[in-house]
C-alpha cells in the first residue's frame, strides 16, 4: 500500500528537498521505516538510538495525532496522508 | 439595545467615534468595546509576531498592553517587524513599540518590561494580565510562557513561524490542551533547524500575528470558537490552511491529572542549552580544534597549503565568501566527502560556527585528522579580517 508522507521544511535537506515522499506500508511504523530506508539521514531526526519515535516529533495520520490512534501500529490506507509536524520555536535561527 | 455601562470603562465621545466600526457590529457593540478597554493583554516579544499583535490590539482598543522585550531595533528586523521604523534602529524595541502604539491609539496604556522573561519574573508579570500572547522566538521561552500560563490559569495565544510556514493555537484554556500536551519536550539543540534552514518571509509573521490578535480579541469578547483543541497550520507557498487535532493529554507534565511540573523550572537546562549559547562548538568528544579568523588570515598570508571548506547553503555563499573557499553544504557533506583530500589541512566554516562544528565532527569521524573549525564563522572573518564581506 503506497501512502504519502509530508516532509516539513526543516527536514527537507534530508530528503533531497522533496516535500512529499511516497512510501509503502500497512501501518504507520512500516511507512516511517520506508521513509528512513530511502532517506537514511532522517533516522537520527525521527528516532532515538533504540528505535523509539522521538518525543519532540509529532506524527499525524490525516488530522489525528498517532499517539491517540495506536502509534506505529496505526493502520494506513492508500488515501491517507502522514505528516511529520516539527516543533518550531520562532522565525529566527537559534542554534549557531 | 439594553447595554449596561460599566462605570470603570465608559467610552468617551472620541472613543465612540474611533471604534464606531466595532460598535455597529452586534457581536461587539458598546459592551464588547468596554470589555476590550478593560482588558489587559501581555505580549511576550516585540518582534515579528509581536509587531502586528501590538498594532492591532492597540487599534482595536485593548486598554492595557504589556510588552516584554529587552532587544534593540536592528536593520535586519525591519523586513518584518513593522511596529519599528528605520529611524528606530538602535533604540530599545520597547520604546519604539510604545511610540508606535500610542501614535495609533493614545487611549492605550502600554506597560513595558525591559527584561528577559525568566522563571523568576514570569509569574509576577503574568499575574496582572487576562491573557498572554506568545511572540517569542526560542524554545526555552516558549516552554516558560506555556508553563507560566498553565500555572497562572491564563490563556496562551500561541503562534510560531518558519520560513513560509506558521502554526497557531489557543493554549492553556481551563479545559483545553497546552503546548506540552503537544510537545512534552523540546528538541535537543543539535536537532533544531540550523541557520541555513532559518529565515522567514517578512509577511508571514504579519499573517500569524494577526491571527493571534484576532484570537485574543475573540477571547476578550467571548465570541466565536477559539482555536482550542486544534492547531492551525499555514503554508504560504501553497496558500493553504490545515488543521490538526490537539488533545488535552491527561499525562501532560504540566496540565495533566498528575503534573510533575508544579513550579517554573530552569528552561535553558530543560532545552539542553546550558553553556551551549556561548560555546556551540564543544562536542561530546571534547573540544574541537579551532582557529580564529585572524590566525586563518595569517596562515593564508604565509602561503600555508589550506583547504577552506564552506558548509553553508549556496544562497549564503552568494551573499559573501572567504576567497578561495570550497562550498559543500552540510547536508551534502556525507555524499561528497570523497571530494576532499584527507592529507591536506582543512579549515571548515559556516555563518557562526555551529554547522561547521557538526561538519568538523563528521569529518573527524570519517578519518580526517587535520581539520579545524573557524571560530565564529564568516561573521568573525567579516569583523576581524575583511569588512567587505557582508554580514547577514
Ligand atoms: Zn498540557
Amino acid at each position: 500500500m503506497s501512502i504519502k508522507i509530508l516532509i516539513p521544511t526543516p527536514l527537507r535537506p534530508f530528503t533531497g528537498r522533496q516535500e512529499e515522499v511516497e512510501v509503502d506500508g500497512r501501518n504507520v511504523g512500516e511507512a516511517l521505516e520506508g521513509l528512513i530506508t530511502s532517506h537514511p539521514q532522517l533516522r537520527n531526526h525521527l528516532f532515538t538510538a533504540d528505535g523509539k519515535l522521538r518525543s519532540f516529533v509529532n506524527v499525524y495520520l490525516n488530522d489525528e495525532d498517532i499517539r491517540y490512534t495506536g502509534l506505529q501500529q496505526t493502520p494506513v490506507k492508500s488515501s491517507d496522508t502522514l505528516a511529520i509536524i516539527p516543533s518550531i520555536a520562532g522565525g529566527c535561527c537559534c542554534c549557531c | 439595545m439594553a447595554t449596561t455601562l460599566s462605570p470603570s470603562t465608559p467610552l468617551s465621545q472620541d472613543e465612540i467615534l474611533r471604534y464606531s466600526r466595532h460598535l455597529i457590529i452586534p457581536e461587539v457593540g458598546v459592551d464588547g468595546q468596554q470589555k476590550l478597554k478593560a482588558a489587559r493583554v501581555l505580549t511576550v516579544g516585540a518582534g515579528g509576531l509581536g509587531a502586528p499583535i501590538g498594532l492591532y490590539l492597540a487599534a482595536a482598543g485593548v486598554g492595557t498592553i504589556g510588552i516584554v522585550d529587552f532587544d534593540i531595533v536592528d536593520f535586519s528586523n525591519l523586513q518584518r517587524q513593522v511596529i519599528h521604523g528605520t529611524s528606530d534602529v538602535g533604540r530599545p524595541k520597547l520604546d519604539s513599540a510604545r511610540d508606535t502604539i500610542l501614535e495609533i491609539n493614545p487611549n492605550v496604556k502600554v506597560v513595558g518590561y525591559e527584561t528577559k522573561l525568566t522563571s523568576e519574573n514570569a509569574l509576577e508579570i503574568f499575574k496582572d494580565y487576562d491573557l498572554v500572547v506568545d511572540g517569542t522566538d526560542n524554545f526555552p521561552t516558549r516552554y516558560l510562557v506555556n508553563d507560566a500560563c498553565v500555572l497562572s490559569g491564563i490563556p496562551n495565544v500561541y503562534a510560531s513561524i518558519f520560513r513560509f510556514e506558521g502554526q497557531a493555537a489557543v493554549l492553556a484554556l481551563p479545559d483545553g490542551p497546552c503546548y506540552r500536551c503537544w510537545y512534552p519536550e523540546p528538541p535537543p539543540p543539535g536537532l533544531v533547524p540550523s541557520c541555513a534552514e532559518g529565515g522567514v518571509l517578512g509577511v508571514l509573521p504579519g499573517i500569524m500575528g494577526t491571527i493571534q490578535a484576532m484570537e485574543a480579541i475573540k477571547l476578550i469578547l467571548g465570541i466565536g470558537q477559539p482555536l482550542k483543541g486544534r492547531i492551525l497550520l499555514f503554508d504560504a507557498l501553497q496558500m493553504k490552511f490545515r488543521e490538526l487535532k490537539l488533545r488535552k493529554n491527561p499525562e501532560c507534565p504540566v496540565c495533566g491529572t498528575q503534573p510533575t511540573v508544579t513550579k517554573l523550572i530552569d528552561y535553558q537546562e530543560f532545552c539542553g542549552l546550558r553553556g551551549v549559547e556561548t560555546a556551540p562548538a564543544v562536542s561530546a568528544a571534547g573540544a574541537l580544534p579551532e582557529i580564529t579568523a585572524k590566525d586563518l588570515k595569517k596562515e593564508i598570508d604565509q602561503g600555508r597549503d589550506l583547504v577552506i571548506l564552506d558548509v553553508r547553503e549556496p544562497h549564503e555563499f552568494q551573499i559573501g565568501r572567504i576567497p578561495g573557499s570550497t562550498l559543500i553544504p552540510l547536508g551534502d557533506l556525507p555524499k561528497r566527502v570523497n571530494e576532499l583530500d584527507p592529507d591536506r589541512d582543512l579549515v571548515v566554516h559556516c555563518k557562526m560556527g555551529g554547522r561547521s562544528a557538526k561538519a568538523v565532527e563528521f569529518l573527524r569521524q570519517s578519518g580526517f585528522q587535520k581539520v579545524r573549525n573557524l571560530q565564529g564563522g564568516i561573521l568573525a572573518w567579516s569583523e576581524q579580517v575583511d569588512a567587505s564581506v557582508p554580514k547577514y
